[in-house]
């Protein structure tokens, strides 16, 4: 292996790759501070081609996924960040951050059982539920959620495979699914949103770093919940995740995503990018409950959250439910969306969001209505506390060959104290007349004859907070699987503490 | 036993005396009702009473089992053995019934050292105190006192009492907006959950009719901040006799 290899422009590709990977070797020998002992490997700081190269190189990943990042990463240039949304953002200096981290290379681990003890620390400081701790531990008779386990952006471990296996379901980290499935993951890869779609997705496209990938074939219900915990760990790291999950005829899905990370002051980039397909009476439910570091009181550092989330219902009867408790990053943008090509497919969002100290949210849907007969529900509660401000945007798009669409979008804000702000911006864009659209919205204070009222009944301010705060966001709250409910509640209480009073 | 002690209390609200020294001390196993025209301070006595923030206490004390009751917070009060009836039950839309008793009776325990009581000792719990009260079972299940009627709500607080079983009930204007038959039903739940050698109740009152179901030992007349008459239970039907102007004079 040869020693300090300069990448340079005017290197043949395959040299450049080469040299990427020595690069690679080298970074894995830095000196660093590293944030959890674990032994990483970086890319260099900063964004360029040879930076993609390095990362499509370290992930042995085939020409044809090269060349597509490539691609992405040259449009990106030519693009600029989108400043519509009601979000106050610094400049972010995109070579000022490492692209890639990940841990060693170690030999393929047969069950999670042989995960790096560091890793299962982290996860238990992070409070993952008990009851994923005894899967972790490979507790006997413990109720079966799969987790495939991202840690700093590369699958260390899968769970479960074997039996999904069994059951033809495909679920892997999207970099084994590149080499393992090709074909399949070609087919679909950024098919819901292209490569083009918009400045944070076209960055992802180009520098993805992984994620999952589920495949679910005709007529299979998926056994278990599938669970993904994305972590950031590394100072600097931003963070590309790339999930992909297709629902082929008659299917079912029920994926699960939480994520926490560290406290640290730097301001940390990430921008996912989730894509799902559901096919002719398939139906997907996604549920997500989202706790990145929001940053401290003063409003310094925190994760940057721009997240492009779209499912396409190609077929007819598809149903993709998106579910969403948002407490976390300093700023967050995302849109889950629905394309409702099928005939009488059927769209739901259901979001709670929350936002305290200087939390800035710009969160909501688009419905976009193509099939005859489609359907979807907006069901948002925006909780406002501190100087924060929280936005639903949402678009309700009717195409003018969809016949008998039905829209129903229910929009409450929550108040906590005066100096918070929430806003609602609905688009409505009807070309069909005969859609039925409704659009409900509120928008109302906690107050203090309620507060006073629990209190008096013995439960503290703070709990009686959360309490009232689960109640608003119940709707929301109670389409989420069991275990993840009982975690979103509490960190809604968690999110709010000392926001009143 | 003295159970709740106030001595010379006086409290403002908004930069406005509204308790100017009032003083009045019951005793375990006595039910005392307090009646008085409106503006006389009676509602601000149950708030100052409850730790309301906004009613600030500018003179006195309150004992309340021997401690001090105006160092404590509002739930710190109610895990003492406090429980105030609310004129105007407030609404928690998306709230049960179940789930906001049950996370405030086991905030109460866990306050005072006690188990928690699992989620089916509970229901056991709540259910014989709907029947007791005649509040539908489903009421239970709905969020608190959303879509209730007046006397729903009413119904529902004396459900709270007992589930929640107070040492002190101060109920303010508990009668309030009742027809007779939950007048009775209330009447009836104040008797069996509160009347007993170890409990107390403070009631407000401004009228006589709910006392025709709950017999006070006492009766004071609350005027100008202050108590300008005690009595026993004939005070109140002479009061519904001549009205409050008399006592003014």
């Amino acid at each position: 292996m040869s020693d300090g290899t300069t990448l340079s422009k005017d290197d043949a590709p395959e040299l450049r790759d080469q040299a990427a990977r020595d690069a690679a070797d080298k970074a894995a020998t830095y000196e660093w501070g590293f944030v959890s002992d674990l032994e990483q490997e970086f890319a260099p700081k900063g964004l360029n081609e040879d930076i993609v190269r390095f990362i499509s190189a370290k992930k042995n990943e085939p020409a044809w996924m090269l060349e597509w990042r490539l691609k992405a990463f040259r449009m990106w240039q030519g693009m600029t960040a989108p400043d519509w949304a009601k979000l106050n953002v610094p400049p972010i200096d995109y070579q000022d951050a490492y692209y890639y981290a990940a841990p060693k290379q170690k030999p393929s681990l047969s069950s999670l059982d042989e995960l790096d003890p560091e890793i299962r620390r982290t996860y238990e400081k992070l409070g993952i539920p008990i009851e994923e701790q005894k899967v972790l531990a490979g507790v006997e008779g413990a109720r079966k959620v799969a987790v495939d386990a991202v840690f700093d952006s590369v699958s260390v471990a899968t769970t479960f495979r074997e039996e999904l296996k069994k059951a033809g379901v495909i679920f892997l980290s999207i970099s084994e699914a590149i080499r393992e499935y090709p074909e399949l993951v070609r087919k679909w890869l950024g098919k819901v949103v292209p490569i083009h779609d918009n400045y944070f997705a076209t960055l992802n496209s180009a520098v993805f770093s992984d994620g999952t990938f589920v495949y679910v074939p005709e007529g299979v219900r998926c056994p278990m919940e599938l669970s993904t915990y994305f972590r950031i760990n590394a100072a600097n790291t931003g963070q590309f995740e790339r999930t992909l999950i297709v629902c082929d005829k008659g299917a079912y899905v029920s994926y699960l995503e939480g994520c926490t990370a560290p406290q640290r002051d730097e301001n940390q980039l990430h921008a996912a990018v989730v894509e799902l397909v559901a096919l002719d009476d398939a139906e997907i439910k996604y549920s997500t409950v989202q706790n990145w570091y929001p940053g401290d009181a003063e409003g310094r550092g925190g994760i940057y959250n721009f997240v492009t989330k779209r499912a396409l219902c190609q077929g007819r009867n598809s149903k993709v439910s998106w579910t969403q408790v948002e407490t976390g990053s300093a700023v967050t943008w995302k849109y889950p969306s629905c394309v409702l090509a099928g005939e009488n497919s059927v769209g739901e969002f259901y979001s709670v969001a929350v936002t305290n100290n200087h939390q800035q949210a710009d969160t909501g849907t688009k419905m976009i209505h193509l099939g005859k007969g489609s359907r979807s529900t907006i069901v948002s509660k925006g909780i406002s506390a501190g100087k924060s401000n929280n936005t639903y945007r949402g678009l309700v798009r009717v195409g003018p060959t969809a016949e008998g669409v039905r829209n129903f979008t229910q929009c409450d804000s929550l108040l906590l104290g005066d100096q918070c702000g929430a806003h609602t911006v609905p688009y409505i864009e009807v070309r069909n007349p005969s859609a039925q659209i409704e659009h409900e919205a509120t928008t109302s204070k906690i107050s203090d004859d309620q507060l006073f009222y629990a209190m008096s009944r013995g439960l503290d301010q703070e709990a009686a907070v959360a309490l009232i705060v689960n109640g608003f966001a119940r709707e929301v709250l109670q389409q989420l699987p069991m275990e993840f409910a009982v975690e979103a509640q509490k960190l809604l209480g968690i999110s709010l503490e000392g926001s009143v009073g | 036993m003295t159970m709740l002690n106030i001595e010379n209390l006086s409290a403002e609200v908004g930069g406005k005396t509204i308790l100017n020294g009032l003083s009045l001390s019951i005793n375990a196993g006595e039910i005392h009702a307090i009646m008085g025209p409106n503006g006389a301070g009676k509602s601000t006595l149950a708030y100052t009473l409850g730790g309301r923030p906004g009613y600030e206490v500018t003179g006195g004390s309150v004992r309340f089992l021997g401690e001090d009751l105006l160092a404590k917070e509002p739930h710190e009060r109610a895990a003492a053995g406090l429980f105030l009836g609310f004129q105007y039950p407030v609404e928690i839309p998306g709230v049960s019934n179940v789930q906001f008793l049950r996370s405030a009776l086991n905030a109460q325990r866990v306050a005072r050292g006690q188990a928690e009581l699992s989620g089916g000792d509970f229901l056991r719990l709540a259910r014989a105190q709907a029947d007791a009260l005649g509040l539908a079972q489903d009421m239970l299940k709905r969020p608190v006192n959303v879509g209730f009627s007046g006397g729903e709500k009413k119904r529902n607080e004396m459900v709270q009492m007992g589930i929640i079983d107070p040492r002190l009930a101060i109920l303010d204007e508990t009668d309030s907006g009742l027809d007779i038959d939950a007048l009775r039903v209330v009447g009836h739940g104040i008797n069996t959950i509160m009347r007993k050698p170890d409990r107390a109740v403070l009631l407000i009152t401004h009228y006589q009719r709910l006392l025709d179901y709950v017999k006070p030992d006492f009766v004071h007349v609350l005027a100008g901040g202050r108590i300008v008459r005690s009595g026993g239970a004939e005070l109140a039907l002479e009061l519904e006799r001549e009205g409050y102007g008399a006592l003014a004079a």
